[in-house]
């Protein structure tokens, strides 16, 4: 972030708590910056934002619509709502939807413990799925020597992909189709061993929040994401 | 320029008296798709030295009876006297052109008394069915882009959009939001480079009116185009029309070029420093980049997935500038707006909806095809006095408007006038313009699970509410049309819609749930029934699975 | 990296001239890529995996996105389609209308589903979103040519006569 000489600080509530913010600062950062905890899926700081998990929607007063937090701007005299009973409600209601759309088996995955997925059901106490599984068949593509992407546990956040294309530049990773039918491609949905422009960097497997992307050869729970070396990097380059 | 228009304008007047009897042979997509073409060929062969002249037309309403010809026969009085015949085939037109001069042909007689043609008041549809979509003179000649000239050189920018503002014009492509106050917006943002979209990716199913003013007046369109950017100070503009579309394509393809050869496109037009210049982008089948952002995105060239706004694109559009994104209709007011003036069109419609709205009527309905009708006008006049009541004497159930973003209105609420905020209140929405009639024999369920399954395939897979939520809604929906719900799943799925209307990134997904919503509210027996039709198995429900942790 | 390369179609089949003339008309712009993509599907009828490598490298549009794109949209095509296409309408007045009886009537008597391609490669069987012939309906697009109100008996005798183009 680079800090300009004469901002000008906007001054707002977030869940009653006064806070000050820079010009253009979002929500999201401005509540992380004052301990207000807002869960998300799809954020990534480094990267642009998706805006498209949805958990992290927040009520602000006077509008009726939910917007979400990692896009929207701060403004002067905002107040800002992160916890209602109706934003905790929905949130739960997505994080099920989310989790019937594919496999999660948790038991058997790598990530099983470290998993933004499993502590995010039990961040927001989701015990059971309410809705019924859509139980896809998705294949694994382990063509890759060095990592394996497994489509049973993608949530969609496109993290990888916008990691791939905004810090990597290697453009290798996508999205094909639309709807229900979206999946993570490499190329031109070629298998991932495969792809002449993957540089096998393996920053999308330390980003990704699941067992979705791991590395070969590693058991169950054994997966443990860097989730510090993207912050790093960024901190490091110059602008 | 007004001189030079005047000059086209006497010509083609006096070519037009010249022949005794005018042929007008509607050559819009529905029509062509019952052989007008070939009728027009025939028409064209039958000619044989009498003084007529065989000519071309867009859309002239009454689809569901066509190939329609109208003949237009100049009395010797000056007056004139027109005919309409209905599903007319090649093999009439001998039969037609023998009639010119005698009594009329009646068993291909379309009676054009009744309220069909009487109780329409057209604005957009001023020239379909009139002018040769063709040909710019003709266009020219019923007053067309004298609005565009006046509006460049006796006018300042901010003139054209007061009018604008005063006419009440509302954006006709579903949402309703205030023209002028979209054009004030775009005109007052920053930077010298801005951009006008016209939004013609019609892609509500039922809805075919874009599709017929395109088909049947593309010039009408350039011209608000081109007073749109004059007034919000654009130079370039971009048509994204549906690739489906592929005859209005070609007309319009035609009259941007007629358009730039008498310099009312291009380069310092009538002589002035406003320059402006139209694209054509094509869409290739995705009903989500009717959104303005997911069409911008399609514009660039990439997945059309929309974005949150704000901000909104007359701030942030295409290509990061401020763009102005109409749909077809409300461009097609735009030039008779600034001809007749921003009050003559607020006098027409409803305290808050002003002037005349263009419906496609469709599904259990005598008289299907294209009307506009003053804003206000009641769905039982819509339904029963111009469109002719249902076929066979049937029963109307009820109408579905706005599409998949709509609802469906019982007839019991039919006195309701139609504006944007009744049909708001009754749980639908003006959307577009697409009125589909509904008999008895409709099950209400299967009109809902219709539409959900139009917006789960539509989806564009970006949020999660959308892109999963309307899986189940669908899933759940197909579960009771065939008998296996329970009393359970309604609950889910009143639950669902919710969710999904409140936490959807864009229109589609927010919208997504109306018509369930509808029917729920007018028809909900329907899902009882059908539920208690599922031979006692309520005590099955959703099955509840535990997440390993 | 290699701003002026010149780079040569898959093959020397002439119609790739139009695919070239519609990326100049656009200054081989990147975002030209659905309106190149709409030439390719034009002149070939699909867009096959040689294609989608000239149009990416063409453009300049990495690989990952160019697939995205062509499977996004509907009207893009990545098989080849059936000598003849059949495309129903599934709007909703033809839906209404008795279009869901058509096309199980197309399954009986073909064995395919929308999407899907006879086993003689006569005939593809497609859907539509609204071809806005609502007026029509039921309407089906017979290899480009609108035809409304459908009933199964003029279905069945359309879909026979090509079938038989192929038997006689």
């Amino acid at each position: 972030m680079k800090r300009q000489a004469n901002v000008r600080i906007k001054t707002l509530k977030i869940d009653g708590i006064d806070v000050g913010a820079r010009e253009g600062e979002t929500i999201l950062e401005l509540a992380r910056e004052n301990g207000i905890h807002i869960p998300t899926l799809c954020h990534l700081d480094g990267v642009s934002d998706w805006g498209g998990c949805r958990l992290c929607l927040i009520e602000i007063k006077g509008s009726n619509r939910l917007v979400p937090a990692c896009m929207a701007q701060a403004e002067e005299g905002m107040e800002v709502f992160t916890k209602t009973p109706r934003l905790v409600t929905y949130r739960k209601m997505i994080l099920d939807l989310l989790l019937s759309e594919r496999n999660h088996v948790c038991a058997v995955c790598v990530s099983n413990g470290h998993c933004d997925l499993q502590s995010m059901a039990q961040e927001l106490g989701n015990t059971h799925v309410g809705l019924p599984y859509l139980n896809p068949s998705l294949p694994v593509d382990a063509t890759h020597p060095y990592f394996i992407m497994d489509h049973n546990r993608c949530i969609l956040c496109q993290r990888c992909v916008r990691v791939c294309r905004e810090i990597e530049g290697a453009q290798t990773k996508g999205a094909m189709g639309r709807g229900i039918e979206v999946r993570i491609i490499h190329d031109l949905n070629e298998p991932w061993g495969q792809s002449l422009t993957c540089t096998s960097c393996g920053k999308c497997v330390q980003v990704c929040p699941t067992g979705a992307l791991l590395q070969r050869g590693k058991a169950v729970g054994e997966m443990v994401k860097r989730r510090d070396f993207l912050p790093y990097l960024q901190m490091m380059r110059e602008d | 320029m007004h001189e030079r228009f005047d000059e086209i304008t006497q010509k083609e007047l006096a070519d037009n008296r010249a022949a005794q009897h005018v042929v007008k042979v509607c050559v819009a997509a529905g029509c062509l798709s019952s052989q007008s073409a070939e009728v027009k060929t025939a028409l064209e062969q039958g000619v044989n030295g009498r003084s007529c002249k065989v000519k071309g037309v867009g859309c002239l309403g009454l689809c569901s009876e066509g190939p329609l010809v109208a003949i237009e026969k100049h009395l010797p009085d000056g007056s004139s006297q027109n005919i309409m015949y209905q599903n007319v085939t090649p093999e009439d037109a001998p039969a037609i052109m023998e009639s010119l001069d005698k009594e009329p042909v009646a068993r291909l007689l379309c009676p054009t008394d009744v309220p069909f043609f009487q109780r329409q008041q057209k604005i957009v549809l001023e020239n379909s069915g009139e002018i040769d979509p063709e040909r710019i003179e003709e266009y020219i000649a019923a007053d067309g882009y004298r609005a565009l000239i006046t509006a460049v050189t006796e006018m300042a920018p901010f003139e054209v959009i007061e009018q604008i503002t005063r006419s009440g014009l509302r954006g006709r492509g579903g949402g309703g939001y205030p023209t002028g106050l979209k054009w004030v917006t775009v005109a007052k943002a920053p930077g010298p480079d801005k951009f006008v979209i016209c939004n013609a990716d019609e892609g509500d199913p039922g809805a075919f009116m874009d599709r017929a003013v395109l088909e049947s007046d593309p010039h009408r369109v350039l011209e608000g185009m081109a007073i749109a950017a004059y007034a919000t100070g654009a130079n370039e503009g971009y048509i994204y029309v549906r690739g489906e579309y592929p005859l209005a394509i070609a007309r319009l393809k035609t009259a941007i070029r007629q358009a730039q050869r008498m310099g009312l496109l291009g380069s310092n037009i009538a002589g002035t420093t406003f320059s402006f210049n139209i694209n054509i982008r094509l869409g290739a089948g995705a009903f989500v980049c009717g959104e303005e952002t997911a069409l911008i995105a399609s514009i660039e060239g990439r997945r059309g997935q929309p974005r949150p706004r704000p901000p909104y694109p007359a701030e942030y559009g295409l290509w990061g500038k401020p763009t102005l994104i109409n749909n077809v209709e409300t461009f097609a007011n735009v030039p008779t707006i600034i001809r007749k003036g921003g009050d003559w069109y607020a006098s027409i419609g409803t305290a808050k909806s002003k002037g005349t709205k263009v419906f496609a009527l469709a599904g259990s309905i005598v008289n299907t095809g294209l009307i506009e009708v003053p804003m206000g006008t009641s769905l039982r006049d819509i339904v029963y006095e111009i469109g002719g009541g249902l076929p066979n004497g049937g029963v109307c159930k009820a109408v579905q408007t706005g599409g998949p973003s709509g609802g469906c209105i019982p007839a019991s609420y039919f006195d309701t006038p139609v504006d944007y905020e009744s049909l708001k209140e009754l749980g639908s929405i003006m959307g577009s313009g697409g009125m589909i009639v509904m008999d008895e024999s409709a099950s209400m369920v299967d009109v809902a699970r219709f539409f959900m399954e139009f917006c789960m395939t539509e989806s564009c897979g970006k949020c999660v509410p959308c892109r999963v939520g309307t899986v189940h809604m669908y899933n759940i929906l197909s579960k009771i049309y065939q008998g296996e719900g329970t009393p359970r799943d309604v609950e889910l799925l009143e639950k669902l819609c919710d969710m999904v209307s409140v936490t959807s990134l864009c229109g589609l997904g927010q919208s997504a749930p109306n018509p369930v919503v509808s029917t729920l509210r007018y028809f909900r027996h329907e899902y009882d029934e059908l539920i208690a039709g599922a031979n006692g198995s309520q005590t099955a429900v959703a099955p509840t699975t535990e997440v390993a942790s | 990296m290699f701003p002026n390369e010149k780079i040569d179609p898959p093959s020397d089949d002439k119609r790739w001239r139009i695919v070239q003339a519609t990326m100049r008309r656009n200054g081989f712009a990147r975002h030209s890529l659905i309106e190149t993509l709409h030439t390719v599907q034009e002149s070939f009828g699909f867009l096959d995996e040689d294609s989608l490598r000239y149009v990416s490298r063409s453009l300049r549009v990495p690989l990952s996105a160019v697939y995205g794109v062509s499977t996004f949209y509907h009207l893009f095509s990545l098989k080849p389609a059936g000598k003849h296409t059949c495309v129903m309408c599934t709007g909703t007045a033809c839906y209404i209308k008795g279009i869901p009886k058509l096309l199980e009537q197309i399954k009986e008597e073909h064995d395919i589903s929308p999407g899907q391609t006879t086993a003689d490669g006569e005939l593809s069987l497609l859907t539509a979103r609204c071809v806005g012939s609502c007026g029509l309906a039921p309407v089906g697009v017979f290899d480009g040519e609108v035809v409304g109100k459908l009933t199964p008996e003029l279905l069945a005798a359309r879909l026979q006569l090509w079938r038989n183009g192929n038997h006689a």
